[in-house]
């Protein structure tokens, strides 16, 4: 590897290091302040180290990584998404009983796992950015494992996620078969030639979008996800529902244009059957919810459902509508579930309805935080998820998707119920005082608080002027050879 | 910059409304009102400041153009002419009004309750001032969210069931609306290679017909439902009488007229070929809403809901007037959007008293008040007389001038639309009969309107008299911009148009003979 390597992947290694370091520190001196505070830095490092990686046009490093505009964009968001959330994670472990200190060295591999996805151009580190986010997972979401949901929640993604990585490889190795060779443009140059896809090689698309799609947690493939959402510690069920989706569909999306997946019928139809079942399926299943984490997880499928009609745009719009819509979905989950986070204690999460009974009244600030992310996710002005959601109907109408946009449209609507349900129940007045639960030291939750501060305001800023974000994305990508081809 | 001036100040009086709380208790709606009023100043200026507007010059009064998403092509346009200044008026107007009648019902909660309200104002005075289609939406959809917890975190009984149902109504409603926008933008981008929100420009816009129709059917869908038109209604009863009494003055004195704006602003220029397919449909969907209103609102037994069964009613000459493609139609509807916004308002504010003195809002109970309450008797008589169209009282305008003008469009409608000002009287008097002529079921006392309430109604009484008496003025004023409005469907028949412009001085000339 040259200098020149070195500094391309200078986000990567940052994140290597730091988990090293805490592995070391961690044995010399356990203390949850500095490896806290270790993990912070490493992640503000990495995202500083990317203003470096700006204004790169394309560089390879042959033949498994490429480092783009829009690796450069995506890689920044799941930093400042991990950063967030690492932020969330100080007060929620001070709390609990459990080591604390190994969950960093989780969280910064799986987020290491997830950068990888997005800048990999061939198999193998495709598979390995997916494993190494899969293992952290697996331990990051029974980490609280004397809680009653966890052993659950973990094996059941243990399971299902070896299950899919299983399709994954078979997946690739039918595709490899087929082509002859395992990097994105081999594969694009060697489908080229072919108006319609081989049933080998389709065999093979099918199942690595298994693979995908359990990722994602779009339908069929979406089982999992209330359970794990449920049981996962509040900041790892953000995480799931942020980095590690993110990463895998930044990954899909360049796949995807690199082999001009659009040509080809058969997977337009797979993918718009996934997309309109994933927004149904998604909020048919959470109104009948009753837990707000299980109702999170809903949402999450069915915005997955959105981020699809954008997908199947196929257009670059599309793809800066993805971009932006999974801004603004990064910055509400974080911020929702930050907000579950914050109201847990030490024995549960706080995910019944009857914990936000009143909390306008109890916590204005909080329950006016929550109200905003709730609000960012149904689409309505003045937050971010609108103009995502304006930003996702503009590319689908732009490309007469009507089926695609009328759906999106209709669950729009359904999701609202749920939405303003949980704000609702915010607004009650509490039947009775509920005892004030205890609660640590005030200075231990200025992470927490400074972190929804800053959620909110960006979600008020991104909904109110849009312009700023809208021309960085269209600058990243500028540069991107797949994109501008399109 | 005045128009950008009047929103600010309203959505930064309501966060100030609601941090104030924690000073004072009372400060909240100090500052609603004194922003309200501010802004109310603000819109007589503009009106007294400008000089009768001559038929044939620009109807712009004032404009503002800042870019907000120049990738998008959207622009913070805001614009103001006739048609907006006389909503504005009549926004501020009930909006102070809708300030004092919460100044003892609402106790609990004030500085949010102020905060929505004031929030509320302010998307309804974007929606009447904004000229860009994605600000319109963006204006459109603020309006909801406030007006949502005014119902439902001060309403009445069954307030989570109307909040809900009227949330989800015209969310989906407007989010036809979304479609139909984003439809009109890339037809016109395809067409001009500009990818623009601006309505100036996309008035520009040639349709084919099919698509004309789909995107005309989509803005329909937000407008017939905030409206509302018959098969589209059924949220409103239960939101109004659920609603606390501001929260029923905003929502029939004002959210209705955004249905009716809408349609005069955005359905007529903007297809103008498709609104004449559509023409006798519309009309008729209005006699429909005329007649079954008024039989619904004859049979309620909740004042709330008769009165909200009485919008239904008069709603339906609204869509009857705009689709008449007329002037003299149109200045019916002008007419109606305010007389109805101060008649119902009043009738809501009477109802909202005898709740806080009753606290039933079943007409069965109440009767014989009015010996025990003479003031609110007479003051209840006016505006239940307004209501069934009392020459002298400006719904008799406005409905006369919209009959006038469909008759010209379409004879047997407008019969029947006639009908509807029989029922009316019928309704009407039977509220007045009820509630204040009818010996008492129980001897309850019953204090008459105090100082402030009187300071509520008054103003109202004034203001839909001027309106029956003289409402020159505001014809003049809308007259620019109805004549804007119509301008695609008048070419073939100027003429025509020249005669009816100048008839209408004589016609008001007759009606104040009339009343005197």
């Amino acid at each position: 590897m040259s200098q020149n390597d070195f500094l391309h992947l200078m986000p990567l290694l940052i994140l290597t290091f730091a988990a090293l370091l805490i592995m070391l520190v961690i044995a010399a001196w356990r203390n949850h302040k500095i490896i806290y505070v270790i993990t912070a830095i490493s992640f503000v490092a990495a995202f500083l180290s990317l203003f470096e990686l700006r204004a790169v046009t394309e560089y390879t490093i042959e033949p498994l990584l490429v480092i783009d505009g829009f690796a450069v964009f995506y890689i920044g968001l799941m930093l400042a998404t991990a950063l967030l959330i690492s932020m969330l994670s100080y007060a929620y472990f001070e709390q609990q009983k459990e080591q604390k200190e190994e969950y960093y060295i989780l969280l910064i591999l799986a987020t290491l796992g997830a950068c990888v996805l997005v800048i990999s151009k061939h198999f193998a580190s495709l598979f390995l950015g997916l494993e190494v986010l899969s293992v952290a997972l697996y331990a990051l979401i029974s980490y609280l494992r004397v809680r009653e949901r966890s052993d659950e929640a973990g094996i059941k993604y243990l399971i299902l996620a070896a299950f899919s990585s299983a399709f994954l490889l078979f997946g690739m190795a039918l595709v490899y078969f087929s082509t002859g060779i395992m990097t994105f443009e081999g594969i694009a140059a060697a489908m080229s030639g072919y108006r319609e896809l081989p049933m080998l090689l389709l065999t093979g698309f099918g199942m690595m979008i298994i693979g995908i799609g359990f990722k994602l947690s779009v339908v069929p493939f979406h089982m999992w996800t209330p359970d794990v959402y449920e049981g996962a510690p509040a900041p790892v069920t953000a995480f799931v529902a942020t980095v590690s989706k993110g990463g895998v569909l930044g990954l899909l999306i360049r796949f995807f244009m690199e082999v001009d997946g659009f040509r080809y019928p058969t997977l337009l139809l797979i993918f718009t059957i996934v997309a309109v079942a994933s927004m149904f399926a998604g909020n048919l299943l959470a109104l009948m919810q009753q837990n707000v984490k299980r109702i999170l997880a809903y949402s999450s499928i069915s915005h997955l459902g959105y981020l699809l009609v954008a997908f199947l745009a196929g257009s670059q719009m599309g793809v800066e509508a993805i971009t932006f819509y999974l801004v603004a979905y990064f910055i509400t989950t974080v911020g929702a579930f930050g907000v579950i986070a914050m109201l847990s204690d030490n024995s549960r999460d706080a995910e019944q309805m009857d914990d936000f009974r009143g909390l306008l009244w109890r916590r204005p600030w909080t329950a006016t935080a929550f109200t905003a992310m709730l609000l960012s996710l149904a689409g309505i002005p003045l937050t971010a998820g609108f103009v995502g959601k304006f930003y996702v109907l503009a590319a689908g109408v732009n490309t007469q998707k009507w089926l695609l946009v009328a759906m999106l449209v209709l669950n729009s609507v359904i999701g609202l119920y749920y939405y303003i349900k949980v704000i609702a129940v915010m607004f009650q007045q509490p039947d009775t005082e509920k005892e004030p639960a205890i609660r640590l030291r005030p200075s231990i939750y200025i992470a927490s608080v400074g972190t929804l501060a800053v959620l909110t305001l960006l979600l008020v800023w991104v909904g109110v002027y849009p312009t700023a974000l809208v021309d960085m994305i269209q600058s990243m990508f500028a540069e991107v050879p797949t994109l501008v081809a399109r | 910059m005045i128009l950008l001036w009047m929103i600010v100040l309203l959505m930064a009086g309501g966060v100030l409304a609601w941090l104030a709380k924690r000073w004072h208790p009372v400060l909240p709606r100090w500052i609603a009102l004194f922003a309200i009023l501010t802004d109310l100043i603000l819109a007589c200026y503009l009106w007294l400041g400008t000089p009768t507007a001559v038929t044939g010059s620009s109807p712009w009064l004032v404009r503002l153009e800042i870019p907000w998403v120049p990738q998008w092509g959207v622009n913070f346009i805001l614009a103001l002419d006739g048609l907006s200044l006389l909503m504005l008026l009549l926004t501020f107007f009930l909006g102070a009004l809708a300030v004092l009648i919460s100044w003892r019902e609402i106790s609990t909660k004030s500085g949010f309750f102020y905060f929505n309200l004031l929030w509320v104002l302010a998307g309804i005075t974007g929606v009447f001032l904004t000229m860009d289609l994605f600000l319109f939406y963006f204006f459109w959809e603020v309006m909801l969210i406030p007006m949502y917890f005014l119902i439902g975190v001060w309403g009445h009984a069954n307030r989570n069931y109307a909040a809900y149902k009227f949330f989800l109504f015209t969310q989906a409603s407007g989010l036809l609306m979304l479609l139909a926008i984003l439809g009109l933008y890339f037809i016109h981008g395809s067409q001009t290679g500009i990818y623009t929100f601006n309505y100036f420009e996309l008035l520009e816009t040639t349709l084919d017909p099919l698509a004309a129709r789909l995107l005309m059917f989509g803005f329909l869908a937000a407008f017939l439902v905030k409206l509302p038109v018959v098969p589209f209604h059924s949220w409103l009863p239960d939101a109004h009488s659920e609603a606390p009494t501001a929260g029923s003055i905003i929502l029939a004195g004002l959210l209705l007229k955004t249905g009716a704006y809408g349609l005069l602003r955005f359905v007529l220029p903007l297809f103008p070929g498709a609104a004449l397919e559509f023409a006798p449909w519309a009309m008729l969907l209005g006699v429909v809403g005329i007649i079954y209103g008024a039989i619904l609102a004859f049979s309620q037994t909740d004042l709330k809901r008769l009165v909200a069964y009485t919008s239904v009613s008069h709603m339906g000459f609204v869509i009857l007037g705009v689709f008449a493609f007329n002037e003299w139609a149109l200045q019916g509807v002008v007419m109606q959007m305010i007389a109805h916004g101060l008649s119902t308002g009043a009738l809501f504010v009477i109802a909202g008293f005898l709740y806080e003195r009753l606290h039933t809002r079943d007409i069965q109970q109440m009767g014989g008040f009015w010996s025990k309450a003479p003031k609110m008797g007479v003051i209840a008589l006016i505006f239940v007389m307004a209501s069934l169209g009392l020459p002298g009282l400006g719904n008799f305008i406005a409905e006369f001038l919209t009959l006038v003008g469909s008759w010209q469009a379409n004879n047997w409608l407008t019969v029947f639309a006639t009908i509807g000002l029989v029922l009316a009287t019928v309704y009407s008097l039977r509220i007045m009969q009820k509630v204040f002529y009818e010996p008492a079921p129980t001897d309850r006392p019953l204090p008459d309107l105090n100082a402030r309430e009187l300071l509520i109604t008054l103003p109202m009484v004034v203001l839909i008299l001027w309106l029956g008496l003289y409402p020159q003025p505001i014809l003049d004023t809308a007259r620019p911009s109805i004549n804007q409005q119509l301008e695609a469907y008048q070419e073939p028949e100027v003429e025509e148009k020249k005669v009816v412009v100048a008839e209408v001085p004589e016609v008001e000339l007759g009606i104040e003979k009339m009343s005197e």
